[in-house]
């Protein structure tokens, strides 16, 4: 590659990651500026300070922001775990057994992802109210097995096409019963692709909005970007900028740490569920 | 011959008993796949197929939950209160304008991306991949958030530094008007979902042959013709996939329009209608004629892609 060529593949490179983190890079700076300073019409502080911080962890937002937080965390890792779950066994049976109606449930799976997720909370929102799920950590938990359960079927099934099948015959020849072969041989070559599917439903769950918003009406349930979307909305403090910046940090570092770590498990398993020719 | 690919493999056919009558493994084999998949398949029809059927139901009613003794059957009013309201037109013709620009942007843009992250230079390509997926895994109310200080007149930045262009000074009110509000919220989503796009078009890249590249460099191809020639025919499964997820995502924006302008200004798409109808006035009735629509409009959609396109979705994954 000459030298010239190999100038432009770096400008090309750099500006990808502009691109990237840009944004990014304007939400931390906002959240250091003082609130004061929050109309300064430049993109850093003028001086950076901590004022944010102390006000969604100690100060008045903390209220809205520390159990949203803990109710993100709770539901959206039991909602992943669920979903892994009754995942993990669908999708050994599609990728292994052979057995009328696979296709049915990858359609299904297929169907289930393309909802509208507005059309299901409108009956929800009615049916909850009047069974005492609204406001309640599994009433939000039940409708994000929507959004998570086809993702990980389909990204476990095509993880799952992967195995080395052989292996669970030849434990079969040796004596082991199909369930046997599937605890002992399978789940362990499973484990990777499970754990990828795990990170990716998680991300789908903690970036919910919808049923947030629409299915909690207090810090009882309400997870993370319903808080976010209410800061701004609520005059409880005088200028929420900043807060909710500082807020959005927060949030973003788990899922700015988990693609940073598995970031090759990720794509592979964004990819291998949605292309494989 | 227009375009270059390779003859489809031959697929062997799965080796399987001999049809005539079921052994007893087989049968054993498929009560198994039931057992393991059961679970999962009611679990959605239970989260999907019984809400949209109760939505259905509730959408026959004159129902506000602020006045539930006045419960009344009225068949299909409500579609008719909702298809002759310019309101549902106006959220329809804004939703459509979102997801023609956001996707058709996304498609050129993540085809670029993806470009680049398979050429780069080996020292870059591991970072590249790695804060590719930042945009993708960004809360989608955190990326609509930034956008919108950004841009907003008070907080943002945009109006100090693009002040040169003409038609941006210090006062200019990006939310203040329709389509200025339009431009930022379809900015917002571009820079959000390209990354998803063009991670699937990497892989579709990865795809194409290189003898197919090889042999038309040899015949004198240029580089446009190879891409496209060569590049996209063979890649059409990938972006067909991408295609279609983000013009169905895309038409259900819901989280930027509740965040950066809450329908302000005619911004109102269709899922912040049925949302305001529903949670915000209560009208349940009316609110669920609205899911009804959305959810018919999503399957519209889906089946022109699958039937236009001829899209076979198994097959693009894989399954036979």
């Amino acid at each position: 590659m000459s030298r010239r060529e190999k100038t432009w593949w770096w400008i090309a490179g750099v500006v990808i990651l502009l691109y990237c983190l840009f944004p990014i890079a304007w939400i931390v700076s906002l959240s250091f500026k003082d609130p004061s300073d929050i109309s300064n019409q430049s993109f850093l502080p003028t001086t950076f300070t901590g004022v944010n911080y102390s006000e969604i962890f100690t100060g008045t937002a903390s209220d809205l922001f520390l159990p949203a937080l803990r109710n993100s965390f709770g539901i959206c890792l039991i909602a992943t775990f669920i979903s892994c779950i009754l995942a993990m066994f669908a999708a050994y049976a599609i990728a292994r057994l052979d057995f009328p109606g696979k296709k049915l449930i990858l359609s299904t799976a297929l169907i289930v992802a393309i909802f509208p997720v507005i059309s299901i909370v409108t009956p929800l929102f009615n049916l909850w109210r009047q069974i005492g799920l609204y406001d309640t950590w599994l009433g939000l938990i039940i409708p994000y097995l929507s959004l998570t359960l086809p993702i990980s079927i389909w990204t476990m099934s095509a993880f799952f096409r992967e195995i080395p099948w052989e292996m669970e015959q030849a434990a079969q020849v040796d004596g082991a019963t199909t369930w046997q072969a599937f605890r002992r041989v399978i789940v362990p070559l499973a484990a990777p692709g499970v754990f990828t599917t795990a990170i990716i439903a998680f991300f789908i769950a903690w970036n919910d909005f919808a049923y947030g918003i629409s299915l909690t009406s207090t810090s009882r349930a309400r997870p993370v970007p319903a808080a976010l979307g209410l800061f701004s909305g609520a005059s409880q403090f005088e200028d929420p900028t900043g807060a909710t910046a500082a807020a959005a940090v927060i949030v973003t570092i788990p899922v700015v740490a988990l693609v940073l770590l598995f970031q090759r498990r990720i794509v592979a398993g964004l990819t291998n569920g949605a292309v494989k020719g | 011959m227009t375009s270059t690919t390779l003859p489809t493999r031959e697929k062997t056919p799965p080796v399987s008993a001999p049809p005539r009558g079921l052994s007893d493994r087989s049968k054993a084999e498929r009560k198994l796949g039931w057992m393991l998949a059961g679970p999962a398949f009611a679990v959605m029809l239970l989260v999907t197929a019984y809400p949209i059927l109760q939505a259905v139901y509730y959408s026959l009613f004159n129902y506000r939950l602020t006045d539930p003794d006045n419960r009344s059957f009225i068949g299909l009013s409500n579609y008719g209160v909702v298809l002759t309201d310019a309101l549902w037109w106006q959220a329809l013709a804004v939703t459509l304008f979102i997801t023609v620009v956001t996707v058709a942007v996304e498609l050129v843009l993540g085809f670029g991306l993806a470009m680049v992250m398979a050429k780069a230079l080996k020292s870059l390509r591991p970072l590249l991949r790695a804060v590719i997926l930042i945009p993708y895994a960004v809360i989608t109310v955190v990326s609509a958030l930034g956008w919108k200080f950004a841009f907003d007149i008070d907080t943002g930045f945009v109006n100090h530094w693009f002040s040169w262009l003409p038609g941006i000074s210090a006062e200019t009110d990006w939310f203040g008007g329709q389509w200025s509000s339009l431009a930022v919220v379809c900015l917002a989503e571009i820079w959000k979902t390209t990354p998803f796009i063009s991670l699937l078009l990497l892989a579709g890249l990865a795809q194409v042959p290189d003898v197919l590249q090889e042999a038309a460099m040899v015949d004198g191809a240029t580089w446009w013709q190879r891409l496209w020639k060569v590049t996209i025919p063979n890649m059409k499964a990938a972006i067909m996939v991408a295609l279609l997820f983000r013009t169905l995502d895309a038409f259900r924006i819901f989280d930027s329009i509740f965040v950066m302008t809450a329908g302000a200004n005619n911004t109102e798409t269709v899922s912040f209608l049925a949302y305001r109808q529903t949670i915000s006035r209560v009208e349940i009735g009316l609110g669920s004629a609205v899911s009804v629509l959305l959810f018919l409009a999503v399957v519209i959609i889906a089946l022109g892609f699958i039937k236009g396109f001829k899209i076979d979705l198994a097959q693009a994954r894989g399954e036979r």
